[in-house]
Parts: structure tokens; C-alpha cells; sequence
């Protein structure tokens, strides 16, 4: 099984990180949060493989 | 007891220009005694040039501010003379936690890479590291450099003329009149020179407030930086947590926006949050209390004419990631060489203009540095929040959200890239010593690389064995021959995957050039362009 990479794997970390803000300055809570689903998906595809995907969804659990 | 800051270090004394019948010229007069004044002076007065710095005061600043001084500076410091004792009484700190509500995070150690002269940084009070400038002044003095401290000199008017800059001056015996060829305004982030100019100062406001404290207590917290977001003791807010020299910590709270500063600055309102903070048995004594606001801001440019600005008075940022003084510094050490060579007439005045580019482009980087993490500890929106928290509660479990964690970046040397002044680097050479990095320090026979590279131009030959001093447009080219097999710190940071090198580094250390071997007339060639020479739009 393949296993999902919870090392740091971001390049440019900080560059991201002020891209995803940057995305959510315009938009209201309600389109803040439609655009965190439609990002989680699109990403999701791009991984593709179901047993990563598994292990992301329990990494993400509280 | 007297303490440091309450202790006049320039008085006020009449000078023989305020009896004089014509306002005196002087070549260089710099405005404002901090840090980035006062190792301005002790740059160019150390390279003969005659300064004159005034002060409205006569102390150093009250209360520890600046706190936290990089390598880069250290390194500054050395090459400026400034008593090593400073390093030495300083608190170096490598080991940092993060903490979130009630938890703690995480933990970090900076990992300092060994192999260098000074630490990755040091905290000491603002106050003591400009006692040990004006000691460095005395001693210049001393040593019959061309330096005076003017205290209590208030400039009050300010005309740029052409070729000179004209001052009014006022002092407790009444005003008068002065003349300076350059002007220095290192007069802080306020700076009465930039406003009797007119000049803009454009950035962002950050809606917060920060109360810092310099408490004094007998506390066995570990030499550590803490930092909290949304702690119990302050909640929705952040908290820091920082060890100074002669058992005074200085602690930072976020207050928020709608605040009344003055009474939040009274001890009966600050000492229940230290209480909340430190716990009920920890015995402290309030040192200084101050409440800050911040922007992140810079000038459109850094020279006007005959004015040029430095430090704070040029650029603003938050202060986290320690790039305030820091930054200030870096830009004394570009400016002073680049003053010399024009008022020696070795380099036209267009090379000042270099220093505008260059530094502009440090400050854009601590400006985007320290707005990050800005964002970051004070988010300015719901979702910007539940993204941060959600950093935070990754990061607890999974090291992939640490690096994301942003409470600073802390302060690193501009890399100089794309400067007009750089010239070929020519080889497979490590990165981290391109042309517009500063050279990073190693050791070598006898001693520390950086301590070798002392205000000139230098040739750095390594492994190569028929490099020869140049002199060249009014310059000496020294020549530091070192040997390397490849492994050791010179070989990592200079050679990379070649065996054999020549750089050629600027009087700030920064690196101009680097090439396999040794050619006298590359050399030349670069050294004229380290100097300006190809800014008329004659670039080959």
C-alpha cells in the first residue's frame, strides 16, 4: 500500500500559504467555503489512488 | 540605581560651528544616533571620512526594543571594530516551542550550521547594543577618526541645494546653521526628515496593538523563544516569550484594535495579565511597558539627491522575524563603501543609486517576509482564522504543517540577485555564494574567513596558486589564497563541484564575481562594474 506523505513536501511553503489566502480575500464565508470543497476535490484527483486518499481523510480527523 | 538608558552618553556641548560667521560644511552629516546611525558613522569615519551625527537626545533608547540581532549583523559589527564582548553578553537561543490554546505544538531547534564565527542570533537590549556603538565611536575618536556626536541637536529645517543639503539646527543655546555634502537620515521609522521633505511613506496599517514588557525575574524558564497562539491567559491573541541578558525577559501580548492604550499601559491592568501568564508564584519587577502599533511600509526610493535614508526612516516592518535593526544594518554596510568611493571621486554618484536597488529589494523581502507573519498570527478574516488554526492542529500531529506555522521568519542577509553591480559566475558553484550573496563566513587557517575581508575588495583564490594583487580605479585588490580538498566548509560553500576557484568579493563582503580560474583582466572588468562603471547603458 502506498503510503501518504505527511512529511513537509511544499517547496515554498510561504508561497503557498499566502496563494490560498490570497485566493479567499474577495470572498465571502459561503464562497470561502465552496472553494475549500471544489480545492479539496481537485486535489483529491490529482492524487487519485484510494488507499491515499483514505489515509488523508483519517490524517485530517481531530 | 542609574540604569543604562537614564544616563546622558553625548551631552549637549557648544560646537565651534555655532559661533561661526559662515554655516560650516562638513562631508557627511548623519541624522539620528541608533543603531543604524551610529554604525553608519563608525563605517565611514573608519574609513576617513569626517561624520557628523546629531541627536535630539542624549542616551540611548529607553527600554529594550530591538532585541534580537542576526549573524549578518554580528558580522557587521566585527568588520565595524565593535567590541566582541557584545556577542558575549548577548543570549544566544537556538530552540523555540509553539504553543495553541492550552498544548503545546511543537518544538524546534534552529540546528545552527557549525563551522561559523557568530551565532544565528543573539537577544540583547537595544540600549546595550548601542552602548557598545558609542563606545566604538569614543574609541575612534580616540584614535584621532573624524567622528562627532552632536546630542541634543534638533534639526528644524531641512533644503536640499544643489550639490549640498542646508540645516537648521536647534540646540539648547539657541539655532544655527550647517552644511552637508550628504545627508544620512537614520532618523527612524518617524523620521522629521522624510516629513520636512514631503516625502511619502506607503504601505499597509495592521489594525493591532502589542504591549511589551521587559520584566525582570528569577525564573527558570530555558534559554527558549515561546510563542502562543490563542492562549488561555490571552485568548483569541497571540503571546511571546523571550530571554534578554541580566535576568530581564521581554514578553509581548497582542491586545487587539479597539484598545485603550494608556490605560492597558497602566501596572495595575499590565501586571494581572503577566500574573495570568507567568502563574501566580513568579516574582517579577516591570522594567519598561510600551504599547505598539505597525505597518509594513517603505519609501518609493532611498536616495534623493544629496538625501539618503537608512533603517527605519526608509522601511517599516512588523517585528516578527527580527528584520527592523537587523535589516537597518545591512544597509549601513552597503551604503558606506559606495559613499567613500563617490566622495573620493573613484565612482560616479549614480553608484549610490545601486545602493536604492539593492536595498529596496531587501526591504521588499522582509516587507513580504514580515507581512506573512503578520497574517498569520493575526488573521484578518474568519476563514484566514479556520485555515491558521487548522496549521496548528496539524501541526501538533504531523510534521508536513510545521513549516506552514509562521509566528516569523526570522531575519536572513539579502542575496543581492540581479543587481547591476554583480558580474560572470562562471562554474558548477554552490548557490548559497552566487554573486549578490554576502560571503558566508567559514573557517580557515588561523581564523574566520570574514574576519579577513575587511573593507576592501578581496580575491578570494582557492586551490588556485597564481592570483596576484590588483590595483585597479584607485582600488587594492588583496589576494586570500586557501586550500581546499573539497570537504570542509570552504569546500561546501565555495567550491561545490569544482576544484578550483577565484571570488571576487565587494567591500560589504558581498560577492561580486566567480570564475574557475584566475584572469587579471576579468577581474578588472568586474571590479570596474562592482563600481558602477556599466550603469551609463554601456553593458557588454
Amino acid at each position: 500500500m502506498s503510503k501518504l506523505v505527511l512529511k513537509p513536501n511544499l517547496s515554498r511553503a510561504d508561497d503557498f500559504y499566502a496563494a490560498l489566502l490570497a485566493e479567499h480575500e474577495t470572498l465571502t464565508r459561503d464562497e470561502s467555503d465552496a472553494y475549500n470543497a471544489r480545492l479539496l476535490l481537485v486535489l483529491a484527483n490529482h492524487v487519485g489512488d484510494p488507499d491515499i486518499l483514505a489515509q488523508a481523510l483519517a490524517a485530517a480527523r481531530k | 540605581m542609574s540604569r543604562i538608558f537614564e544616563t546622558p552618553l553625548y551631552p549637549y556641548q557648544r560646537s565651534a560651528d555655532q559661533d561661526a560667521a559662515d554655516p560650516v560644511r562638513h562631508p557627511v552629516i548623519i541624522v539620528g544616533a541608533g543603531p543604524v546611525g551610529l554604525a553608519a558613522a563608525i563605517d565611514l569615519a573608519q574609513r576617513d571620512v569626517p561624520v557628523v551625527v546629531i541627536d535630539e537626545n542624549d542616551k540611548v533608547s529607553f527600554g529594550s526594543r530591538a532585541i534580537c540581532f542576526s549573524k549578518r549583523t554580528l558580522e557587521i559589527l566585527d568588520r565595524l571594530g565593535v567590541d566582541p564582548a557584545l556577542t558575549e553578553m548577548g543570549v544566544t537561543w537556538n530552540a523555540g516551542r509553539v504553543f495553541f490554546d492550552e498544548r503545546e505544538v511543537y518544538n524546534f531547534n534552529l540546528l545552527p550550521e557549525t563551522g561559523h564565527k557568530r551565532p544565528a542570533f543573539i537577544n540583547l537590549q537595544q540600549y546595550h547594543f548601542e552602548k557598545f556603538l558609542v563606545d566604538r565611536c569614543r574609541q575612534l575618536q580616540s584614535q584621532g577618526k573624524p567622528l562627532e556626536i552632536r546630542g541634543n541637536s534638533k534639526v528644524s529645517a531641512l533644503r536640499q541645494q544643489v550639490g549640498f543639503v542646508s540645516l537648521d539646527v536647534e540646540t539648547p543655546d539657541g539655532p544655527y546653521t550647517l552644511e552637508a555634502d550628504w545627508l544620512l537620515a537614520c532618523d527612524g521609522a518617524n523620521s522629521p526628515i522624510r516629513r520636512m521633505m514631503g516625502l511619502d511613506f506607503v504601505g499597509r496599517v495592521f489594525e493591532d496593538n502589542f504591549l511589551i514588557a521587559d520584566v525582570v525575574m528569577e525564573a527558570d524558564f530555558p534559554t527558549e523563544r515561546w510563542f502562543w497562539f490563542d492562549p488561555p491567559f490571552n485568548r483569541g491573541q497571540s503571546a511571546l516569550l523571550h530571554k534578554q541578558p541580566d535576568g530581564v525577559w521581554r514578553i509581548d501580548l497582542q491586545l487587539g484594535w479597539d484598545i485603550d492604550r494608556e490605560r492597558e499601559k497602566l501596572p495595575e491592568n499590565v501586571i494581572p495579565r503577566l500574573k495570568a501568564m507567568l502563574g501566580d508564584d513568579v516574582k517579577f519587577e516591570l522594567e519598561w511597558v510600551s504599547i505598539y502599533t505597525f505597518q509594513c511600509r517603505r519609501m518609493e526610493k532611498f536616495r534623493y539627491d544629496h538625501v539618503i535614508f537608512a533603517g527605519d526612516s526608509a522601511h517599516q516592518v512588523s517585528p516578527f522575524g527580527a528584520r527592523g535593526a537587523n535589516s537597518g544594518l545591512q544597509d549601513v554596510d552597503n551604503l558606506g563603501w559606495k559613499l567613500k568611493a563617490v566622495i573620493d571621486g573613484l565612482a560616479d554618484a549614480a553608484l549610490l543609486d545601486t545602493y536604492d536597488a539593492e536595498r529596496v529589494l531587501g526591504a521588499d523581502e522582509n516587507i513580504l517576509n514580515s507581512t506573512r507573519s503578520t497574517d498569520f498570527i493575526t488573521p484578518k478574516s474568519e476563514m484566514s482564522r479556520i485555515l491558521r488554526n487548522a496549521v496548528l492542529d496539524l501541526a501538533e500531529k504531523h510534521e508536513f504543517a510545521r513549516p506552514l506555522v509562521n509566528s516569523g521568519r526570522l531575519s536572513v542577509p539579502c542575496v543581492y540577485h540581479g543587481s547591476p553591480l554583480n558580474g560572470p559566475d562562471e562554474g558548477d558553484f554552490p548557490s548559497r555564494t552566487r554573486p549578490g550573496s554576502p560571503a558566508v563566513d567559514a573557517p580557515i587557517p588561523g581564523g574566520w574567513l570574514l574576519d579577513t575581508l575587511d573593507g576592501g575588495f578581496h580575491l578570494l583564490a582557492i586551490n588556485v596558486n597564481n592570483a596576484e594583487p590588483i590595483e585597479e580605479a584607485g582600488f587594492h585588490v588583496r589576494v586570500l589564497e586557501l586550500k581546499s580538498a573539497g570537504a570542509g566548509a570552504i569546500g561546501e560553500r565555495y567550491l561545490g563541484n569544482e576544484k578550483t576557484a577565484i571570488y571576487l568579493i565587494r567591500p560589504d563582503q558581498h560577492v561580486v564575481a566567480r570564475w574557475r580560474e584566475y584572469s587579471e583582466k576579468a577581474i578588472r572588468r568586474a571590479l570596474r562594474r562592482a563600481l558602477g562603471n556599466d550603469l551609463h547603458g554601456d553593458v557588454a
